[in-house]
């Protein structure tokens, strides 16, 4: 049974007119510009199943856009964000497909940053408002964007993950949820750990210090 | 004795707390808020005191501006009625300015403004279109219409966890149903009903409106959704007075419940969202859809920036 918050029922404050189409994708672009991190020059957006069908009518393109700007889903702004993304000079693609995919209301965001980097991430609106976010750069996540995030790229060897937790346990930030995932045995490994309180850059520091295995750390 | 924990868990357990507690439904559902420990008691207040004002606001605007839908479909019906509600209408002066608050939000909903999911966006316009405009006849205070909207969240909360509150999967009942089970439990608990009395409301606008189903035209929340929203808030305001007067329910809101979501699982996959029969596959309902196609291909090529 989902444990729902009072402001899950009378909530969220949103822009409408729909919660999956509207609240949800502009909720998917703001994770995913919290995952890009950098300053973003360019945005290719590709629109999957009812997200392509009735998105426009919903304002699901303005939404995402109004997400990659880092508007939140009730901000005002959101109808005539593709005015400010042209002021910022953020170049904006909108694709439309009619590929299938997994759930209906599904987003590719390919975004590159002002260090010419490519990122993408996948996005579903599951229904509310709710989102996950299933891929970043091809990899299978699972991510809510409720709580804090570190993703943690690291080799697939034994004592990485007991690593990590502790080093978390000594800074006293606690691990509300935690999956991992890899690309095979031995190969690529990644950790998704939701958090309870924010990991700051000092602690990602220390974390980069202490725990040798890891590869890359995403904070979203 | 009945814990906080599981108080919620049924309508049932709900009332036998609240009266073990000699409580209202809405401390109920703020005692569980701040047991959930995300917020203190006076931020969980203050963010429900955010959601009264910008139901407010987007109750003034679909009344007193001139609000236009993306599709171009809809808007300013909420204000025609709202102004029809001076010539003595057979609905009542009232009931016609409570539906029109409600039409309000929802075209404001459509013309994407600001509003809030009560439970969803699709049936946002009935709890505030019930409670404020009842408010300004009863001279409630926001103190006492956030207490009506702690008791409708808490009546909601049972619908999502017990039954549904999605269109996709349980049609329209699930939503403008849910929505006006929320708004006739707030006006029962603020002029003083008992939680079951309030729950009993609640059971009986859904037993109204059983099986509706959610079938919107070009898959936008706009027809039937809007006008959907004024029958879902005269609903609330008779089952209101329905319960106040003594009347009871004859199947007990869990039950209602159960029967709801049953209903909601067998209505076919056509009528749950999806565009695909009812009133969107009418000939004028494909007329529509084929015309904001159309308006969106236009746009759509002229979208890139």
């Amino acid at each position: 049974m989902e444990n729902f918050s009072v402001f899950d029922i009378v909530g969220p404050r949103m822009i409408g007119p729909s919660s999956s189409h509207t609240a949800g994708a502009a909720r998917i672009a703001l994770l995913a510009r919290r995952i890009i991190a950098h300053p973003i020059r360019e945005v290719r957006f590709t629109l999957y199943g009812s997200f392509a069908e009735t998105g426009r009518g919903h304002g699901t393109d303005k939404a995402l856009v109004a997400g990659i700007l880092g508007f939140a889903p009730d901000d005002e702004r959101i109808p005539n964000a593709y005015e400010y993304a042209k002021e910022q000079g953020i170049l904006i693609n909108m694709i439309m497909s009619d590929e299938p995919t997994r759930h209906p209301n599904t987003v590719k965001i390919e975004a590159c940053d002002n260090e010419d980097q490519w990122t993408e991430v996948m996005g579903e609106s599951i229904g509310g408002g709710n989102i996950l976010i299933t891929e970043i750069n091809h990899l299978a996540v699972e991510l809510s964007g409720d709580y804090p995030t570190l993703i943690i790229r690291h080799h697939d060897e034994p004592g990485v993950i007991a690593e990590v937790s502790h080093v978390l346990a000594q800074m006293r930030v606690n691990i509300a949820f935690m999956r991992v995932f890899r690309h095979g045995r031995g190969e690529d490994a990644y950790m998704c750990i939701e958090t309870d309180t924010e990991v700051t850059e000092g602690l990602q520091m220390i974390m980069l210090q202490l725990c040798r295995s890891i590869r890359q750390l995403i904070v979203v | 004795m009945i814990s906080l924990t599981d108080a919620f868990v049924s309508g049932k357990s709900l009332s036998e707390y609240c009266n073990q507690e000699g409580i209202p439904i809405s401390e109920a559902m703020i005692r569980r808020e701040v047991a959930m420990g995300e917020m203190t008691r006076e931020q969980i207040v203050e963010e429900m005191r955010k959601n009264l004002l910008v139901m407010r606001e987007s109750v003034r605007r679909g009344l007193e501006e001139h609000v236009e839908s993306v599709s171009k479909l809809s808007g300013g019906e909420a204000m025609r009625l709202f102004r029809y509600a001076k010539y003595e209408p057979f609905s009542g002066a009232n009931t016609c300015r409570v539906a029109a608050s409600a039409m309000a939000v929802v075209e404001v909903n459509a013309a994407m403004g600001q509003i809030v999911a009560a439970p969803t966006a699709g049936a946002s316009g009935i709890l505030p279109g019930v409670l404020l405009e009842s408010g300004i006849d009863r001279g409630w205070s926001d103190e006492q219409l956030i207490q009506g909207l702690f008791c409708a969240g808490g009546v909601g909360l049972l619908f999502a966890q017990n039954a549904t509150i999605s269109g996709a999967e349980g049609g329209c009942q699930a939503e403008t149903g849910v929505g006006s089970a929320m708004a006739a439990a707030s006006l029962v608990e603020l002029s003083g009903g008992t939680p079951e009395q309030a729950l009993d409301a609640a059971a009986m606008t859904i037993k109204n409106i059983l099986g509706l189903v959610c079938d919107p035209v070009a898959g936008l929340v706009e027809c039937p959704c809007i006008k959907r929203n004024a029958l879902g808030a005269a609903n609330a305001l008779l089952c209101a007075d329905m319960t106040l007067c003594g009347i009871t329910s004859l199947i007990p809101f869990d039950e209602v419940l159960t029967a709801m979501l049953a209903v909601g699982h067998d209505i076919r996959r056509e009528y749950r969202e999806t565009a695909m029969g009812g009133l969107a596959t009418t000939p004028t309902g494909k007329a529509v859809a084929e015309k904001v196609h159309r308006f969106q291909e236009f746009e759509r090529s002229h979208a890139t920036v």
